[in-house]
């Protein structure tokens, strides 16, 4: 306890993965996320971990499928380009309802894009991201700090919902050096069993299948059925947010991840010129705040979202809002991060355009 | 013959073939003829007569034999397209002590997966690779694969293969016995009673070897598509002594001393 | 009376004939009749089979069951010694020398 490090994000992220008990860990090389692999195979084998790389982001989450599918707490990493070569893969593990922990260290798109931080995968992330109907469970840390406990919450969110976990993160969160304390987490306490992994079919039981393929359409109605009835689960029970200054505030910034550090800071700086903003930062991407949003939206005179895109997270904030408080967007672009000072710019252009609170009819 | 005389007669006799209980009881889907659940069937031997089946988890695949696991009866995992071997890489990596194998065809192995297969093969993944090669797509409906025979008239090669529009076909069994990682790999086929005998003894000293640790063992079957072909099964079979064996000639091409 | 016999899962029975072209002794032929599948089905036509197990091999749907007679067993009935060499006598289960 209290044994505090300081440490790059990426290795924070880790260093948890470590303790958390993940037993295999297969990704591939890709900037700005390598240090991951690097700290696993050196730290990570070093403590019984199997660390494969593989020869593409493709094979590495096909092997994460496998080694999920017969029992085992797996992780994969990578970066933009990298996950999107992943999508496939998510899309037959969030099927076959399999545990797993996926990192993805955002970095500038689209295409190839750059290697600063940026926030253009959050469509990706949080609506599925592959073909067909189906959510991860998306964990925005916003210092390093976080990502090292997410990593815990993310596999004990993956192993009780049986579903894939996504830390969606960013460059600069990545290779970032902060203190990091890392919790007490006694393994074997959080592991549930698994009896439908495949590990070897005893007589007592019928083999176990692991599979995303059901030709009846009957049958795969069911099974979507089912998946739609878990997300409903998750949404009610996993939302996270954290909520500052938004008792008084008159106007709200709705940011995840870096941005909602960079927006707690022009909180503090619009708060002092007289402004009063509080700030939401969704934790969960999916489940995704809308209640806590929806209810401090009635209160405002505008919702101001900020982003490193251009604009897809406020779209999860206007359907949360619904009309209720006018919503406008801030975002850059391409690996560029916003300063707080643009951020209250922005501020002052949307209380300029909305003094007081507006009827909900209005909008 | 009444039921009685019959039970009387099989009462001086003792059973010496019968499916083996590592089949389930569920009734192939595939088309008369065909080759693939040969190849189930005597993997499933294998694993019941070694009494490794507690041990073993095979990989499905996708195209005619991904529904594999309703036959194979032992520990399954469904692979998208072509990844097969990584699935099986990820399985025996967190299992070693268990014997790992992925069932394949030619359109998976060694098209869309020729990545993952040359990689698991390179890296001597400890598991058994099945390959079942009848140069054709099948599930989709006929279409060329990449190891269609020059000439050879599928629904995108309806005037028969040529190399300028669609190259070669790919000999990647020949290509993974050149890694270090591969162990044994050999080509068979089950066109005969004998053809079968040797797959037997093929899949029974991959699995053994794969105990040993020795590396990758890869296994080709050459194999029939009697709808694909649009032959009867006799046919098919006589075709692919006469036209596959030639490009694709059985035996062993990379066995231990 | 036939060293072996074969016994056929007829309801799955696809008709492909590749037993009837493996078997080496020309016992099976397809049945004029179908199952339910719509099949024909395979069936042993001739007294001569010997068990060889051929049919069951190539058979893509594991539908053949193969039976061969039984080994007989051998039992010594008496043993005479003092001469040049031992010598045994035995008669097989239906009490016949041999």
């Amino acid at each position: 306890m209290n044994d505090f490090r300081l440490m790059k994000g990426n290795e924070a992220l880790a260093e948890a993965a470590i303790s958390a008990g993940c037993r295999a860990y297969f990704g591939y090389p890709i900037t700005p996320q390598s240090e991951i692999l690097e700290y696993l195979t050196d730290e990570g084998r070093r403590r019984g971990m199997i660390v494969l790389q593989a020869e593409s982001e493709v094979a590495a989450i096909n092997m994460i499928y496998g080694a999920a599918g017969a029992g085992a707490r797996v992780m994969t990493s990578s970066s933009s380009p990298g996950i999107s070569l992943m999508q496939e893969g998510l899309s037959y593990i969030a099927s076959a309802e399999l545990p797993c922990l996926v990192v993805n260290v955002n970095r500038g798109g689209p295409g190839l894009g750059t290697i600063q931080p940026a926030q253009g995968d959050y469509f990706q992330a949080t609506k599925g991201g592959g073909h067909g109907d189906y959510h991860l469970i998306v964990l925005a840390p916003s210092s390093v700090q976080e990502m090292a406990e997410f990593v815990y919450d993310g596999f004990d969110l993956a192993d009780r919902y049986r579903n894939p976990v996504m830390i969606l993160a960013d460059g600069a969160l990545g290779q970032m050096m902060e203190k990091v304390e890392f919790p007490e987490y006694r393994v074997e306490d959080h592991v549930p069993p698994k009896p439908w992994a495949t590990v070897g079919k005893p007589p007592e039981r019928p083999a176990n299948i692991i599979t995303s393929l059901h030709i009846q359409p009957e049958k795969m109605e069911q099974i979507n059925l089912r998946l739609q009835e878990k997300y409903r689960v998750i949404e009610s029970r996993e939302v996270r947010y954290e909520a500052i200054h938004t008792d008084d505030a008159e106007y709200l910034i709705v940011a995840y991840g870096l941005v909602a550090r960079i927006a707690h800071k022009a909180v503090e700086v619009a708060r002092a010129e007289g402004i009063r903003v509080g700030l939401i930062r969704p934790i969960t991407l999916y489940p995704f705040p809308s209640g806590p949003i929806r209810s401090i939206a009635k209160k405002v005179a505008g919702v101001l979202t900020v982003e490193m895109n251009a604009g897809q997270m406020v779209e999860d904030v206007r359907l949360a809002v619904n009309g209720k408080a006018p919503v406008s967007f801030y975002g850059r672009m391409g690996g560029v991060i916003p300063a707080p000072e643009e951020i209250v710019r922005e501020l002052k252009t949307l209380a300029a355009a909305h003094p007081h609170a507006q009827p909900a009819e209005t909008y | 013959m009444g039921q009685d005389v019959v039970d009387a007669a099989l009462e001086q006799m003792e059973c010496v073939y019968a499916r083996p209980d590592t089949l389930t009881d569920t009734r192939f889907h595939y088309c008369p003829g065909c080759g693939h659940s040969v190849v189930h069937r005597v993997i499933m031997e294998v694993v019941q007569e070694a009494g490794i089946r507690e041990q073993t988890i095979g990989v499905a695949p996708v195209g005619c034999s991904v529904f594999a696991y309703n036959y194979m009866d032992v520990d399954m995992q469904e692979a998208a397209h072509g990844r097969a071997s990584a699935v099986a890489t990820g399985i025996k990596r967190v299992l070693p002590d268990r014997f790992v194998f992925s069932y394949q065809g030619d359109g998976d192995l060694a098209a869309i997966g020729t990545a993952e297969t040359i990689h698991t093969c390179n890296r001597g993944e400890n598991i058994l690779m099945v390959f079942v090669n009848n140069a054709i797509y099948g599930m989709t409906g006929g279409q060329m694969a990449p190891t269609t025979l020059l000439g050879m008239k599928t629904s995108t090669s309806p005037a028969g293969r040529t190399v300028e529009t669609a190259g070669f076909p790919l000999k990647i069994t020949e290509m993974v016995a050149m890694l270090p990682g591969t162990y044994y790999v050999t080509r068979q086929s089950v066109h005969t009673p004998n053809a079968v005998r040797q797959l037997k003894k093929a899949i029974t000293k991959s699995f053994q070897y794969q105990k040993e640790r020795k590396g990758t063992c890869f296994i080709e079957v050459v194999s029939n598509c009697p709808s694909g072909w649009k032959m009867t099964p006799v046919q098919s079979n006589a075709w692919l002594v006469e036209n596959m064996f030639p490009l694709y000639p059985p035996g062993d091409i990379k066995a231990p001393k | 009376m036939a060293k072996g016999t074969v016994v056929f899962d007829i309801e799955n029975c696809k008709g492909c004939e590749l037993c009837i072209e493996a078997c080496p002794q020309d016992s099976l032929e397809l049945s004029p009749r179908i199952n339910a599948q719509g099949y024909h089905y395979v069936v042993l036509v001739k007294d001569n089979c010997t068990g060889c197990t051929n049919c069951a091999l190539v058979c893509p749907d594991a539908v053949i069951t193969v039976y061969r007679e039984k080994k007989k067993t051998r039992v010594p009935v008496a043993r005479i010694s003092g001469v040049t060499q031992n010598i045994t006598v035995t008669i097989d289960e239906e009490g016949k020398p041999s």
